[in-house]
């Protein structure tokens, strides 16, 4: 069975701020990280890899060479092959853009049974991207997968939560499904596998490796979206700050609670 | 539309240091005398605006342009399960009656299913002006593929400017892949919506994962689409009914699918925090997991719900269901007591509506702060066993 996992590189901090007066972001550090709902991804993928033999796990990611550090990550967990897409053409995609690349990406790669993508990405929070590329690659979709409870040659039965409902759905193959935080944890990257991979060259696609080469159904020209502006988010006007021992400061929040009458 | 232009003759080593400092997103690379832009690159412009002068450029290419009188309608697709509507689906009416005052548009509702007359009818007491019925044995459970092939067969049928999605779990899954399928812009958990006169939808979310909100709008595409979570508009007062209902042919949609609903079930855990009247958020202030222990007395004490943030949520502490923010739930209860919280704007987003917001960190430099009715500054593992002492002598 052949497996692909999508995964993102994202800031480890999200404690950027916009400077009032010069509207210019400041960022505290470049740090940056596995987007962590990949990592459920990609164990979901190893787990269907130990309930079947054959089984081949690639990993692709779009972002700058630096996104080489996730997938390396990815391998070192225990992923068979990483690719890198990468190309300035890229740059500036919204959520349709980057899901059209991916499934381009995914093209490329060639036969597939199932793709895993984390539920989202904490750094655009959208969840989109999955069901996005599965639509262009014309296959169904679940999201917010947390179990599997039946695998055969043909179809994946996954449990999903759905608001207030755990769903049971069955997808024939080729699927795509978005993992949600499941009962398990990610596995840790493994030293035996560091040193396997020592050697190892990940593969890095441009736009001239794709199928379709038209510059503007990617990047910032083939996204409908457009941010405007950017602002920081509005303070409270009333606000009041209490501040001494904190001895004072209880008594003081109790009498709160009192005057509002939830005591 | 367009690309970030380097003129080089401009570029030196200092200029190129400077623009990396200035990149939010560490886009630049400057080596062997040249500077680059790579993938990282988010198009924020800041190294237009902001950057040393005439270095970086913005170019403006092909320009693709729409007739926007052409779209016409602000429409909501009307979730529902076993023939009851969710109730973010009528919020999202009151929003789309407020746009449409704007525009001077209709609203209409798309509402699929195996019996939802009564849902029709119940849109259409709402203030909808249109609302289009697709009935069918074959949508009587949410399938996104079915339901994709009939949001594509009304669009082909009606040009509509808006397609508004609740954003809740299903709405998530479903709304990305139908804006996939129309090949146009979703904007997913928009805190504000708002119209232009010429019909773009401006659409608000906190961005890039970082404490900022960013304007979002879809110029040159239709239909515009967003999702918006639960609770974050009101459902409009009932009217008597001035729209109609139109039952559409279901005859030339495919009822081809690759997804089987086998079974499903109602989880059956504690109450929604969405629900919650009073609520008591946990932070990353709280060290180890017993420590939340802590707050057991004034938990009874107030009958609260608890809530946490995301890190806590990753730390494996809480059920994912318990977590406040735009990637958890919205909560808008009559009391938030946030403790150790610092504030991400996704986690303010998530409860700014709450009636009455106290918050208890000891560093002063926190978000939360700002948007609280009561700030007050001490350390939770002092306080709170203070609180808990306060409490048993009354």
């Amino acid at each position: 069975m052949n497996i692909i996992t999508c995964i993102k590189q994202v800031p480890a901090s999200s404690n950027v701020e916009v400077d009032p007066i010069t509207g210019v972001l400041i960022r505290d550090g470049s740090n940056v990280k596995m987007n962590p709902f990949d990592l459920y991804a990609l164990e979901f993928a190893f787990r269907i890899k130990e309930l079947s033999d054959n089984s081949l796990i690639s990993t692709i990611t779009m972002g700058p060479p630096q996104a080489k550090k996730a997938l390396l990550e990815a391998l070192h967990m225990g992923a068979d092959n990483a690719y890198l897409l990468s190309d300035r053409s890229f740059a500036g995609a919204d959520c349709l853009a980057t899901s059209y690349a991916l499934s381009q990406m995914v093209r490329r790669i060639g036969k597939f049974d199932l793709i895993i993508c984390g539920k989202q990405t904490t750094d655009g929070d959208t969840a989109q991207v999955g069901p996005e590329i599965a639509e262009f690659l014309k296959i169904p979709h679940v999201s917010y997968a947390s179990h599997i409870t039946k695998m055969t040659d043909k179809s994946i039965t996954v449990i999903c939560h759905y608001d207030e409902y755990d769903e049971e759905i069955e997808l024939d193959f080729p699927a795509l499904i978005t993992v949600d935080k499941a009962d398990f944890a990610p596995r840790l990257p493994s030293f035996k596998r560091k040193k396997q991979f020592s050697d190892y060259q990940i593969k890095t696609f441009t736009l001239n490796d794709m199928e379709d080469k038209e510059k503007n159904n990617y990047g910032l020209n083939g996204s409908p979206t457009q941010v405007e502006e950017i602002f920081p988010p509005n303070k409270k006007k009333d606000s009041k700050l209490i501040k001494g021992d904190f001895k004072d400061l209880a008594e003081e929040f109790v009498e709160i609670l009192t005057k509002n009458k939830f005591i | 539309m367009g690309y970030i232009k380097i003129n080089q003759d401009k570029v030196n080593k200092e200029v190129a240091e400077q623009l990396k400092k200035l990149c939010p997103f560490n886009a630049f690379e400057y080596e062997d005398a040249y500077l680059s832009i790579n993938a990282a690159c988010k198009l924020c412009k800041m190294c237009v605006k902001k950057g040393p002068l005439g270095v970086c450029e913005f170019v403006e290419t092909r320009k693709k342009t729409i007739e926007r009188t052409d779209y016409q309608g602000i429409t909501v697709y009307i979730q529902q399960k076993h023939n009851k509507a969710h109730p973010v689906s009528w919020e999202l009416v009151g929003k789309a009656l407020e746009l449409a005052k704007k525009t001077n548009e209709e609203v209409f509702a798309i509402v699929i299913g195996d019996d939802v007359t009564k849902i029709a009818e119940e849109a259409l007491e709402y203030g909808v002006n249109k609302v289009f019925v697709y009935q069918d044995k074959a949508f009587g459970e949410f399938n996104t593929e079915l339901y994709a092939n009939v949001i594509e067969r009304f669009y082909e049928e009606y040009q509509v400017n808006v397609i508004l999605f609740g954003g809740t779990a299903e709405g998530r899954s479903f709304a990305p892949k139908v804006a996939a399928r129309l090949r146009t812009g979703l904007t997913a958990d928009c805190t504000v919506l708002d119209i232009k006169e010429n019909g773009d939808l401006i659409q608000i979310r906190p961005a890039f994962g970082v404490n900022i909100m960013a304007k979002i709008i879809t110029p040159k595409y239709r239909p515009q689409m967003a999702t918006i979570r639960y609770k974050m508009f009101d459902a409009p007062k009932k009217i008597a009914p001035i729209g109609k209902i139109i039952n559409k042919e279901i005859k030339n949609i495919s009822l081809e699918t690759k997804i089987k609903i086998i079974n499903e079930k109602r989880f059956q855990e504690a109450k929604d925090i969405s629900d919650a009247e009073v609520i008591i958020a946990c932070g990353r202030g709280f060290k180890k997991e017993k420590d939340l222990e802590l707050i057991e007395p004034l938990v009874n004490r107030l009958n609260a719900e608890i809530a946490c943030t995301r890190p806590l949520i990753e730390k494996g502490w809480f059920d994912a269901k318990k977590q406040i923010g735009l990637s958890g739930r919205t909560v808008k209860p009559k009391i938030i007591i946030n403790l150790g919280i610092s504030g991400s704007v996704q986690y303010i987003e998530g409860m700014k509506d709450s009636e009455l917001i106290i918050s208890i960190n000891k560093d002063l430099n926190n978000k939360l702060f700002d948007i609280s009715h009561y700030a007050i500054q001490a350390d939770i593992y002092e306080i709170i066993p203070r609180i808990n002492q306060v409490l048993e002598n009354i």
